[in-house]
């Protein structure tokens, strides 16, 4: 198991040992053939009550994990014919997010979410997926051109969130998400919105303003870092495992509260330990809503985004007694 | 999800607006943190607030805000009986909630309403950065989202004064989707040609800065308010420099491009009397 989180070590600990009894088995020849089984066995159990009881916490290191798939990825295998298209026509490109137009089974979309890198360098070149104002404005741009030609969007998101830096303040990331979140309200086309991974908080939103929104099992959508929640509320970073529980930021608790759609569900473990079976489960979510929506006209699709997002928030009434 | 239930525990569904006037700022005396000087709180309240040495505006409360704002005795509040809940059980919420309610005299961290600004007839929503220091949580979003919803309906300008600290943590995503909400009802105003002036007063930042409070078409602000979407302290942290001591303000963000007018509160009153003067034009009034 490569990239093992470390509340997954026991699992390691345990394939270890079976290696080692194969490796007896084929270079000494002796058959420990029963004691494989059992200790399979083990983990099979071991595997399902680590991962049937994860923590908040532990999903969160699961929806970072490095080796988690990327937009990129999901688009090179959901889509055809990809064609990635750059900037925001007021500043730069900005490579935390990626966007373009694609085929989904056959039919032109318009494709765009966050981008993490899959190395180091590629990392620091996409600032680690954490947007800048022109981020936000080229997905716009990328998303007036879809409404005008009629396509729907598809986005993916995965983001630690806005990108906390000077510049990013002077030119205007706040307008910048604020106008994403009313643009996609208006649009006349189906949106689909997925959070693969991290669903960092404004920064994510600026591209979920969606008909449907769904989450991948493991990822997470909060209104603050868990980190900075801790921070702010206890003064120690180090509670984050109990800011993630207390904000209720795992896709189950978020579908609970009609945030999302939708779990999509995930391969134990997570997406990157079976990428062929979470692409499965995604493609059959984008299938599915995409032929519902398409029922749907241009009004009706935008009041249904307005319906979506209004029906969000739990309060009460207060009657005099 | 609208659940109606009996809250007999709660005393003040109505708003004490005397009892809460005279709260604030406490004592008989002010310092001023900028310069110094010291006000008594009755001539400052009856200057608006606004520091006789420096011409810093202290924060206002929403109800000195409507007073300062509206034609005398026009104002209509609605919604005033929504109140939070504590829909993820978070450590300490309810009772920080009774604290403010009881402090502030409010249910929530916004009053919105009807009224008039030299005989205009405008819908207006006020934060009060006292109560959750302005968070957004559900109820905000839900009366910030009606209001427009009812001056879309009786074709008035919507008009808004914010103050907060963000989204409501407390509330978890609940609160980050009121971003959505509210510029979702926004966006419909908007393309319905209705006028919608924001006013950003200090502070205005994080989840609030990054939804209804940009999205005025006049945004407006008060001088030195403090505008922004990440904190001052991560942005130090993350860039590893220290920030200009004006980053932020109602005049930095001016000066890039990010608002149209900071305007002195002495001022405000008569221009906003002024931009719906200048939107007569259209509209049924
Ligand atoms: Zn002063």
């Amino acid at each position: 198991m490569a990239g093992e989180l470390p509340f997954e070590k026991p699992l390691v600990e345990l394939e270890q040992k079976i290696q080692e009894l194969q490796s007896f088995t084929r270079e000494k020849g002796i058959d420990f053939s029963d004691e494989i089984k059992k200790l399979e066995n083990k983990m099979e159990k071991l595997a399902e009550e680590i991962y049937g009881n994860l923590t908040a916490w532990q999903r969160v290191q699961i929806a970072r994990h490095p080796e988690r798939p990327t937009t990129l990825d999901y688009i090179e295998n959901l889509f055809t014919d990809f064609m990635e298209l750059h900037g925001d026509r007021l500043f730069g490109d900005d490579r935390a997010i990626v966007g373009g137009i694609a085929r989904f089974k056959g039919t032109p979309v318009t494709v765009i979410g966050h981008q993490k890198g899959k190395d180091t360098k590629d990392n620091i070149a996409r600032n680690f997926g954490m947007p800048h104002p022109e981020g936000y404005r080229k997905a716009l741009r990328l998303m007036q051109q879809a409404d005008k030609f009629g396509r729907p969007i598809i986005t993916f998101i995965n983001t630690p969130g806005a990108y906390p830096g000077k510049t990013a303040e002077e030119r205007g990331q706040s307008e910048a998400i604020a106008r994403n979140l009313r643009e996609m309200a208006s649009f006349r086309v189906p949106i689909i919105c997925i959070v693969t991974g991290e669903g960092g908080s404004g920064g994510a939103l600026a591209i979920g303003v969606g008909n449907r929104v769904y989450a991948l099992e493991y990822s997470y959508y909060s209104v603050i870092a868990p980190e900075s929640a801790a921070a702010i509320l206890w003064r120690d970073s180090a509670q984050a495992e109990r800011a993630a529980e207390s904000l209720k930021i795992n896709a189950p608790e978020l579908y609970e509260r009609g945030i999302i759609d939708a779990v999509i569900p995930e391969p134990m473990g997570g997406a990157h330990r079976d990428r062929e079976k979470a692409m499965a489960e995604v493609e059959k979510v984008i299938t599915s809503s995409l032929e519902e929506l398409s029922k749907l006209n241009g009004d009706e699709l935008v009041q249904d985004r307005y319906q979506r997002f209004k029906n969000i928030g739990e309060f009460t009434t207060l009657v005099e007694a | 999800m609208f659940k109606e239930i009996f809250y007999r525990r709660r005393k003040y569904a109505t708003i004490p607006s005397e009892k809460a006037k005279k709260e604030v700022p406490e004592g008989l005396m002010v310092k001023c943190t900028q310069c110094g000087t010291i006000s008594y709180t009755k001539e400052l309240e009856k200057n608006l607030k606004i520091c006789p040495g420096c011409d810093y505006h202290f924060a206002m409360t929403a109800r000195e805000r409507i007073e300062a704002t509206l034609d005398d005795g026009h104002f209509f509040e609605y919604d005033v009986e929504l109140v939070s809940l504590n829909p993820l059980d978070f450590p300490d919420y309810q009772d920080k909630l009774e604290k403010d309610m009881e402090k502030t005299g409010l249910n929530e961290a916004v009053v919105t309403g009807e009224g008039t600004i030299e005989g205009h007839p405008v819908v207006i929503g006020v934060m009060d950065s006292r109560f959750r220091m302005g968070s957004m949580g559900s109820v905000v979003g839900e009366k910030i989202a009606r209001a427009i919803e009812k001056a879309e309906q009786k074709g008035y300008p919507f008009i808004m004064f914010s103050a907060s600290g963000g989204a409501r943590m407390q509330e978890g995503a609940l609160s980050l989707m009121q971003m959505a909400k509210t510029s979702a009802v926004l966006a419909r105003f908007h393309r319905k040609g209705g006028l919608f002036i924001s006013i950003m007063t200090n502070p205005t930042t994080g989840g609030v800065s990054a939804s209804f409070a940009s999205l005025g078409d006049i945004n407006l602000a008060e001088p030195g308010a403090l505008i922004g979407f990440a904190g001052r302290r991560v942005i130090e942290q993350t860039i590893r420099q220290e920030l200009p001591k004006d980053f932020q303000t109602a005049e930095f963000l001016l000066e890039h491009g990010q608002l149209d007018k900071v305007v002195n509160r002495r001022e405000m009153r008569k221009t906003l009397s002024r931009l719906l003067d200048l939107h007569l034009v259209r509209g049924d009034h």
